[in-house]
């Protein structure tokens, strides 16, 4: 079947079957590769993706529940020129070991900084929970975490002191 | 005038009924006993106090999920509003620091506290009343020696007039029977013992049973399935809905290990009990099993014929399972074209149908009580949540759907499960069902699937 797909923003035509996982699709016809097959079984948090904003395990999601809602994977975060909070901060804190699993964290991240910008630890941890690290960067993935809550927080302070000087 | 006479003729009446409420229900004050919570229990007490606890589950109600343990404060829902359950950390201003033995044995027997109130039902004490002397004296030797924590519960909000506690009396009149029932002794002492727990400290119909309008549990439909936190606690009777017919070897096993191959995992406030269940020595485990396979009874021979096929299938861990075994139950009718199926493939089947064995790979369907029952609830519940995985050691994980899939969605998936995995009819309202699950309207308890220990935070619905 076709379906119409919007990815970070963009439409997308795409032929594939209703029963595709949504992470083939986004690796392989859209070539976004962001998104990593770890388990391909809803355990590791690999793929981990948001759909309208809320983290979702892509290698789980069928192509035809996707259809119509805004998908958002780590190209979406920022770019290798202008990378985004979040993606700044796993770089500042140096988070990635062998990265395997960093776009899935980036993805658990960015859904729990949209609904609370100011988490605590056992918010990340509990937020987390479901995105494995095999090499144990844990401590640097939660500082990074936290880092981009600040960097978010920063950006957005400018504007509201600009608006009340005004 | 005669309309004037009537109502004061009936206000009389209602004060000499709340006067005789007040005296059959006046229980005097206990003094308190300063010195109880400094006393000296020995270890071996203690050590017993601890397992009875873990029968009796007390840690899951009376404590606030990711707070000091038994320290109280958990909103419990009833139909009749929220209670909060109390302190019972020795500390002497906010907790039991002050209750002599005296006292903890009156609250277990009667449902009375030190200073003479009356607690509410949802302190099992219609279960807690078969507790021995001599069990009631561990249990309190456990509960003095926890740490003190200084922790006032919320003030419960009840509908009116049940702020009255003195009602409790008329309850008690009907539901209570005090001190339990005799030993059977027709029955063998495993059994008795199994009963004992079970329908004592364990207060398994406290959710197995269904309640009546009082809220108290409906005699007639012993273990006949109820609900808690949200969940359905499944009817453990005759009309168990289990595709494979429990047995003694197989209770025990779930008992003990929180989980069985041909039944799935424990989850829900079940897991809590199981978790807590593995201080129990093998002997209570196997003891209680007994005595609810007894309860069960034989399975009918369709029932009976049904599990062995399912048990050639599907048991010894999986070494069995075959593709055709996969197939088992694939209703006749063509399910292809059902709008489930695709979300089935690509969400479900590759655990479900992978033949990995419990606990970790996914349960076949075939197998499932959750796809058989009356009522989809705890289906509806481990789609939108999952299984959220322990903390710090292994246990059954399942990703939560919640996000990934619409009301809609999730009820076709749903309804594709029934219509292939089970002979019983369709489910009715089930994308209503799933939105009020969503929304937090009906609200659910999501707990760790190792279950000791409450999870911590409750990654519930109101998220
Ligand atoms: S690849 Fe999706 S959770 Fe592991
Ligand atoms: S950095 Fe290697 S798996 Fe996390």
């Amino acid at each position: 079947m076709t379906i119409t797909l919007n990815v970070n923003g963009q439409n997308h035509q795409v032929d594939a079957e209703p029963d595709t996982p949504l992470l083939y699709v986004l690796r392989d016809d859209l070539e976004l590769n962001a998104a990593k097959y770890g388990c391909g079984l809803g355990q590791c948090g690999a793929c981990t993706i948001m759909i309208d904003g809320k983290a979702a395990l892509s290698c789980v999601t069928p192509l035809l529940v996707a259809e119509g809602r805004e998908i958002t994977t780590v190209e979406g975060l920022g770019t290798i020129e202008n990378p985004g909070p979040i993606q700044q901060a796993f770089i500042e804190k140096q988070s990635a070991q062998c990265g395997y699993c960093i776009a899935g964290m980036m993805m658990s991240a960015a859904a729990l900084l949209k609904h609370n910008p100011k988490p605590s630890d056992d918010d990340i941890r509990s937020a987390l929970r479901t995105n494995l690290c095999r090499c144990g960067t844990h401590m640097r993935i939660m500082a990074a975490i936290k880092r981009a809550s600040e960097l978010m927080e920063q950006a957005a302070v400018p504007a509201a002191t600009n608006r009340s000087a005004g | 005038m005669r309309f004037l006479r009537a109502i004061s003729i009936l206000l009389t009446l209602a004060v000499i009924a709340a006067v005789g409420f007040l005296l059959i229900g006046w229980r005097s004050e206990i003094p308190p006993d300063n010195q109880a919570a400094n006393a000296q229990y020995p270890p071996d007490l203690v050590a017993k106090g601890a397992q009875l606890a873990a029968v009796g589950n007390c840690i899951a109600c009376h404590t606030e999920p990711g707070q000091e343990a038994f320290a109280g404060g958990l909103p419990v829902p009833t139909p009749f509003g929220t209670l909060y359950s109390t302190n019972i950390t020795p500390d002497p201003e906010t907790g039991i620091g002050r209750w002599s033995e005296a006292a903890f044995v009156r609250a277990m027997r009667e449902g009375v506290d030190r200073e003479g109130n009356h607690l509410y039902p949802a302190f099992p004490y219609d279960h807690f009343t078969w507790v021995t002397g001599e069990d009631n004296k561990a249990l309190y030797a456990f509960l003095m020696t926890r740490e003190p924590v200084k922790a006032t519960a919320p003030a419960n909000d009840l509908v009116f007039p049940l702020q009255f506690r003195p009602l409790l009396v008329g309850w008690n009149l009907l539901f209570l029977r005090e001190g339990g029932m005799q030993p059977d002794t027709s029955q063998s002492e495993e059994w008795n013992r199994g009963r004992y727990l079970a329908e004592g400290l364990g207060h398994c119909g406290a959710c197995h049973t269904p309640r009546n309008a009082f809220g108290a549990e409906d005699r007639n439909h012993h273990f006949g399935g109820g609900e808690a936190e949200g969940w359905q606690a499944y009817a453990i009777n005759a009309s168990s809905h289990s595709p494979v017919p429990w047995t003694v070897d197989s209770i025990a096993f779930y008992l003990r290990n929180g989980w069985h191959e041909l039944h799935g995992v424990s989850r829900g406030p079940m897991a809590e009990v199981t978790g807590n269940l593995g201080l129990l020595p093998d002997s209570d485990i196997r003891a209680i099993a007994t005595y609810v396979a007894s309860v069960m009874g034989e399975p009918s021979p369709e029932r009976k014929e049904k599990g062995e096929r399912l048990t050639r299938s599907f048991g010894n861990g999986g070494a069995n399972i075959t593709t055709a075994a996969l197939d088992e139950n694939k209703a006749s009718a063509d399910l292809s074209g059902h709008p489930g199926a695709a979300i089935y493939g690509a969400a479900c089947a590759t655990c479900h149908e992978s033949g990995r064995p419990q606990p970790y790979g996914g349960l076949n369907f075939a197998l499932s009580t959750a796809v058989n029952a009356p009522n989809p609830q705890n289906i509806v519940n481990v789609v939108m949540f999952g299984l959220p995985p322990g903390d710090g050691q292994p246990s059954a994980v399942m990703p939560a759907f919640g996000n990934t899939l619409n009301d809609r969605q999730v009820a076709d998936l749903l309804g594709y499960l029934r219509a292939r995995f089970s002979d019983q009819p369709a489910w009715t309202g089930l994308t209503d069902l799933v939105a009020k699950t969503r929304s937090g309207e009906y609200p659910v308890t999501v707990l760790a699937s190792d279950g000791i220990e409450r999870a911590p935070k409750n990654v519930g619905a109101k998220e």
